[in-house]
């Protein structure tokens, strides 16, 4: 479980996250929502230590994170998975090399045991066969297949997933949410989606978040988002005219 | 402590504003820039004189020093594990060292025999020994060709590589994900690049003295401008092993200031792609310059 207190963060003059409160629980794909420039990237950035919060605290299981020594903060990095926008794959690296990395650097496992791993994420995310390719030979569906692989390669406790499909088309979309969802309940981690697609928030959010101008104005279920009465978030849900036939439809 | 005064509370503010860009930006045109509100360039104008300017430099460079020095700290740490750093250190020394063969046979080869056919033109009175052509083939060479010049040539070609590689790391969120892993990216990406060209640069110039002497010895047996006896001579006239020594020590260093400061400029790109080419060409000037400024200290210090 990551819990979020009165984290607050500016850029210069800009004040980007203000007062917030969140708890993202294990076992569970928590998902972040909100416009482009709310926020939900840098309350990302500073739950994993990329930017430091000017005030708060962000604990993991109890060990409060932005307090910790260099050398306890890398102990806890290495429970981390993240999975970027871009994937963020090495690209001088193979597929297998890419998701070996994290293994290579962190456990004793024998090189053996460490192909027979990566062969396992890889079967886990349908990419059986792609060990030898490069970065620069795959799809974007693909290449945010091998980043959830390369992610979860060294069993995370946590998984960050940074707009996981922006970019893909439905069909794929799915694909993914649905491969973060399994992932998450098969090893009990505590996953956070960063997404603005409302498929995903459907499919998936089990626990969503609104962060609206760096504030946190929602916190609830996917069934209960529908009927939130929260003028902002009501307004980020119903932005689509498929959504607004939607609720016509119902109501 | 800087002071802005004005009659208009707002212009103050537009200029330290526009003084933070420069610092930030560090582009001085910004002030003098035909887009600055004319009014502040009216009233202002004394501000914008050449001690403010300075004063901005100085806080730029002061800030980058504080920077790079804080980088370099970054990297000298123990690797997070020695067998992936010795892969990464080999790896470095095929790319960097036996990559760069091709260029210093084919420079040393060219400036011996030019050096050669230069002093030989020069000494034609019937007073001066002619072996001086092989010492001074030798000494230019030894003293400051191949360490000084053949830095030069690879602050051009490795850290423009260098800088190109970590920025695009940097701007496609790699560096990112190497932190996030709890990976010291810096230590992990750049020692390996700094040690390789270390202890393979010394070995690159004794490669290139040995290339540029023996082209010389080519080019008095083929072009016959003296005769390759007197030229033997004169390599071998005078020789202080020192020199070679001065040589060794210098590219050293040379190697060390090529990798960090083409490092320090990759490492900390930021934005598109078009910012990795901006500090690739940084790192290419700046590494150039610390070459030659550290060739003057060096000299100074080793050899009066």
């Amino acid at each position: 479980m990551i819990e979020i207190k009165g984290i607050n963060k500016s850029f210069g003059d800009n004040h980007v996250l203000r007062d917030i409160d969140v708890t993202f629980e294990s076992g569970k794909a928590n998902l972040l929502i909100g416009a482009s420039g709310s926020g939900k990237t840098t309350l990302c950035k500073c739950t994993v230590g990329l930017h430091s919060p000017d005030s708060g605290t962000i604990s993991y299981d109890g060990r409060i994170f932005n307090l910790m020594s260099r050398t306890e903060k890398k102990e806890v990095r290495r429970e981390i998975g993240f999975l970027f926008q871009g994937s963020a794959l090495f690209d001088y690296m193979t597929v297998e090399e890419n998701i070996l990395f994290p293994i290579k650097m962190f456990s004793n496992l024998t090189k053996r045991e460490g192909l027979d791993r990566v062969n396992f994420c890889l079967d886990r995310v349908d990419l059986n066969g792609a060990n030898k390719l490069m970065p620069s030979e795959l799809s974007g569906g693909m290449k945010k297949r091998v980043g959830i692989a390369r992610a979860i390669s060294a069993k995370p406790k946590y998984l960050f997933c940074d707009e996981p499909n922006s970019g893909l088309d439905p069909q794929t979309s799915i694909l993914i949410d649905n491969l973060i969802k399994e992932i998450t309940h098969e090893y009990n981690m505590t996953t956070v989606v960063i997404t603005h697609d409302m498929n995903s928030v459907l499919e998936i959010g089990e626990h969503t978040s609104f962060i609206h101008k760096g504030v946190m104005l929602w916190d609830g279920t996917n069934k209960e988002i529908m009927d939130a009465e929260t003028t902002e978030l009501t307004d980020f849900v119903y932005a689509s005219s498929f959504m607004k036939e939607l609720k016509r439809m119902k109501g | 402590m800087f002071f802005v005064f004005s009659p208009n509370v707002g212009q103050s503010q537009s200029f330290l504003i526009d003084l933070q860009e420069v610092i930030n930006v560090g582009q001085i045109n910004s002030i003098t820039n035909k887009n600055a509100p004319n009014v502040i360039l009216g009233l202002t104008k004394q501000m914008y004189s050449y001690a403010s300017i300075k004063f901005v430099f100085m806080l730029k460079i002061l800030h980058q020093l504080g920077e790079y020095f804080i980088f370099i700290s970054k990297v000298f740490r123990r690797p997070e594990k020695g067998k992936v750093f010795r892969e990464l250190y080999v790896q470095e020394l095929w790319k960097l060292g036996v990559g760069s063969i091709g260029i210093i046979v084919i420079i040393s080869g060219f400036m011996g025999m030019v050096i050669t056919i230069q002093t030989a033109s020069q000494i034609n009175s019937g007073w001066i020994p002619a072996y001086l052509v092989g010492y001074t083939t030798r000494q230019s060479m030894i003293l400051e060709f191949s360490p000084t010049m053949l830095a030069l040539i690879l602050s051009g070609k490795i850290g423009s590589n260098i800088a190109s590689e970590l920025g695009t790391m940097r701007v496609s969120e790699q560096i990112d994900a190497l932190e996030i892993m709890g990976i010291n990216s810096a230590n992990y990406l750049v020692l390996p690049k700094i040690t390789a060209l270390m202890s393979i640069m010394p070995f690159l110039v004794i490669l290139s003295m040995f290339i540029g002497i023996f082209f010389g010895y080519v080019i008095c047996e083929t072009v016959e401008i003296i005769t390759p006896s007197d030229y033997i001579t004169g390599i071998q006239y005078d020789f202080r092993p020192f020199d070679i020594v001065y040589a060794l020590i210098k590219a050293t260093i040379f190697a060390f200031l090529i990798t960090s400061v083409s490092s320090y400029y990759g490492y900390y790109a930021s934005g598109s792609a078009l910012e990795v080419g901006r500090s690739s060409t940084k790192a290419v000037v700046y590494s150039s310059i610390a070459v030659l400024v550290f060739n003057y200290i060096i000299t100074q210090m080793l050899l009066i």
